[in-house]
C-alpha cells in the first residue's frame, strides 16, 4: 500500500513538473505586463519535441545518446525521495538528504560530460562554466542541509520533516539562515536569473543552454522534463523543510488530498516571491557568481554556526 | 538548555541576535555605499524591534522610550545624514573594490567563533540567553572594526563606527534588561554628538584633499598635484 502511494507520488510529481514551470513564466510574464501563454504550453512543447526526429551530430559518441535517459532517470530518483504531499514513505526511507545531492551531482556530471562529448565550442564552455558554478554551490547547499540535519538529528528527510512537524512553531536562528542559504543555492542551481537566464540563448551569458546546445527531439524533450523536475524538486524541498504544516501524516484519501492543496499553495507562493525577485533583479556577470555563491556559503556556514552556538544542547 | 525548552521571548531575541550579526556581515561585504547605508538603517531597525520586544515582555515602560529614541537616531536621523553626504559628494555610483572579499567574509566568521571563544568563561555564571546575546555582540563590534579597516571611504569608517555602538546597545538592552534612563539617554546624545561632529569631519576632509577616500591622505599635497 505505501509502495503504491510511493509510486503514485513520483508519477505525480513527474507530471506535475512541466505545469510549475508553466505556472513560473506565467508569473514572470503578468509581472512584466506580458500576455502569458498557456499554463499548459510546457507540455505541448514536450508533446512537439517528442515527435521531432532528434538529429545526432557524426562525431557524437554513444554517451550523448544516452545522457538524457541517464539525466532523466537521476530525476525521477531524485524525485521519489523527496517527500511531496505525504511523509515517511518507503522511498524516501531508503535515500537520505545527500544520496539526493549525490543524485544531483551524477546528473549534472553527465549532463558535462555529454557537452563535452560533440565537440563544439559551446558545449564545452557550458560544460566548464556549469562545473565551476556547482563546485561553489555544492557546499553551500550541503552546509544549510547539514543545519536542518544536525538539528533533527538524522539525514532521512522524512525524519527531520518529522521532526519539525512534531516540534512545533520554534523561532530557530539556524533555520532562517539555511533557508536562505538554500533559496540561493536553488536559484543558482536552476538556472535562474541571476546566474544563468533559461530563455536565452546569447553566447555570452548562456551556461546551462550552451552544454544542450546540440539536442533536439525527444532527446531535448527529455532533459527539458529533467530541468524542470529539478526546478519542482527544489521548491518542494524549500517548502517541505521549512514550511512542513499540511503534509499528510497517514495515507487516508482526505490527508493526501489536503497535502496534495497545501504543497500547490505553498509552490505557488513561492513561484510568485522567486518570479518578483527576477522582475527585480539583473543577470550577474559571470564572475560576479562565485561572491554570490559565496555569500550563499557564508550564510550556511552562519546557519550551521548558530545552530551549535545558540542552540545545541550545553 | 535547548532552545525547545526557551519561552518565545528567548527564541525571538535569539533570532534577532542572528538577524543582527547577518546585517553585519553585510555590511562588511557591501561595496556601494547608498546600500551600504542602507543595511546600516536595516540593522538600527532590527536594533528598534528588540527593545520594543524586550519592553513589551519584561514590562519596561521606559524601554519604549529607548526604542524611539533608537528609532529617531539610527533609522531615520543618521542615515539620512549619511545619504545627503554621499549625493551631495555624487559618491553614489563609485563601486568600492573591496580587496578579496571572500577572505574579508571568512575573517568575519572567524571573528564570530572567535568572539564565543573568548566568552566561554561566562557560561557557567549567566544565562544561555546572556551569553549568546553578549557573544553577538561582541561580534558585532569585531565586525564593524573589520569593517573600517576594511574599506576606505570615510562614509564606510562612519558605518564601522556606528555599528560598534549597535553591538554594544544590543548588549546591554538584551544581557541587563535595559540601562537606567539616565546612561540611555546620555549615550543617545553621545551617538548624535558623533554623528555631528563626523558631519564637520567630512567638511574637512572634503575640503583639504577634494574626496573622501581617506587613502588619499597618504599622499603629499605638493608632490601629487604635479
Amino acid at each position: 500500500m505505501s509502495w503504491l502511494i510511493a509510486i503514485l507520488q513520483t508519477a505525480l510529481f513527474v507530471a506535475l513538473a512541466p505545469l510549475l514551470a508553466g505556472f513560473m513564466k506565467f508569473c514572470k510574464c503578468r509581472l512584466q505586463n506580458r500576455r502569458a501563454p498557456s499554463l499548459l504550453q510546457p507540455y505541448r512543447d514536450l508533446l512537439k519535441l517528442t515527435r521531432k526526429q532528434p538529429v545526432i551530430s557524426e562525431d557524437a559518441s554513444w554517451l550523448f545518446c544516452a545522457t538524457p535517459y541517464i539525466v532523466f532517470t537521476a530525476m525521477i530518483l531524485a524525485a521519489s525521495v523527496v517527500p511531496f504531499i505525504a511523509v515517511d514513505l518507503p522511498t524516501s526511507a531508503e535515500a537520505d538528504v545527500i544520496v539526493l545531492v549525490g543524485f544531483f551531482a551524477f546528473a549534472r556530471f553527465f549532463l558535462a560530460l555529454a557537452g563535452l562529448d560533440i565537440g563544439t565550442a559551446f558545449g564545452g564552455m557550458g560544460s566548464s562554466r556549469e562545473m565551476t558554478i556547482s563546485s561553489l554551490a555544492e557546499p553551500a547547499m550541503l552546509m544549510a542541509v547539514f543545519t536542518i540535519t544536525m538539528t533533527a538529528s538524522t539525514t532521512n528527510l522524512s525524519g527531520a520533516i518529522e521532526h519539525v512537524l512534531n516540534e512545533g512553531v520554534v523561532l530557530r536562528p539556524s533555520f532562517v539562515f539555511a533557508l536562505f542559504a538554500l533559496l540561493l543555492v536553488a536559484v543558482a542551481e536552476t538556472g535562474r536569473i541571476p546566474v544563468d537566464n533559461p530563455t536565452t540563448h546569447l553566447e555570452l551569458t548562456m551556461i546551462h543552454e550552451a552544454m544542450i546546445l546540440e539536442y533536439s527531439g525527444r532527446h531535448l524533450a527529455l532533459i527539458e522534463w529533467a530541468s524542470q523536475l529539478k526546478f519542482m524538486l527544489y521548491g518542494v524541498l524549500i517548502s517541505n523543510i521549512f514550511f512542513p504544516w499540511g503534509i499528510a501524516e497517514n495515507f487516508g484519501l482526505s490527508a493526501l488530498s489536503y497535502g496534495l492543496l497545501v504543497i500547490s499553495g505553498k509552490l505557488i507562493l513561492l513561484c510568485v516571491f522567486l518570479g518578483i525577485a527576477e522582475t527585480a533583479v539583473a543577470k550577474m556577470r559571470l564572475f560576479r557568481v562565485q561572491e554570490y555563491l559565496g555569500f550563499a556559503y557564508l550564510l550556511g556556514l552562519l546557519g550551521m554556526l548558530s545552530h551549535i552556538i545558540l542552540e545545541s544542547t550545553r | 538548555m535547548n532552545i525547545e525548552s526557551q519561552d518565545l521571548y528567548t527564541q525571538a531575541i535569539l533570532s534577532m541576535s542572528a538577524l543582527v550579526g547577518l546585517t553585519s556581515f553585510l555590511m562588511l561585504g557591501q561595496g556601494r555605499l547608498l546600500r551600504l547605508i542602507f543595511v546600516f538603517a536595516v540593522q538600527g531597525l532590527l536594533l528598534t524591534l528588540t527593545t520594543s520586544m524586550a519592553a513589551f515582555s519584561l514590562d519596561n515602560p521606559h524601554l519604549y522610550i529607548s526604542a524611539v529614541l533608537t528609532f529617531a537616531l539610527k533609522v531615520v536621523f543618521i542615515p539620512w545624514m549619511l545619504r545627503k553626504e554621499v549625493l551631495t559628494m555624487n559618491m553614489q555610483r563609485d563601486v568600492e573594490a573591496l580587496k578579496n572579499n571572500t577572505a574579508l567574509m571568512l575573517g568575519g566568521a572567524s571573528l564570530m567563533v572567535f568572539s564565543y571563544y573568548v566568552l566561554q568563561p561566562i557560561i557557567h555564571t549567566s544565562s544561555m540567553i546572556m551569553l549568546n546575546a553578549i557573544a553577538v555582540s561582541l561580534s558585532v563590534v569585531l565586525l564593524g572594526l573589520l569593517l573600517m579597516i576594511s574599506h576606505r571611504q570615510a562614509v564606510a569608517h562612519v558605518v564601522g563606527f556606528m555599528s560598534i555602538e549597535n553591538g554594544l546597545f544590543f548588549a546591554a538592552i538584551v544581557a541587563t534588561n535595559g540601562m537606567p534612563m539616565v546612561v540611555e539617554l546620555g549615550v543617545a546624545f553621545d551617538v548624535l554628538v558623533a554623528a555631528v561632529l563626523f558631519g564637520i569631519f567630512f567638511l574637512h576632509i572634503r575640503t583639504s584633499i577634494d574626496s573622501l577616500d581617506v587613502d588619499m591622505m597618504n599622499k603629499l599635497h605638493e608632490v601629487d598635484s604635479r
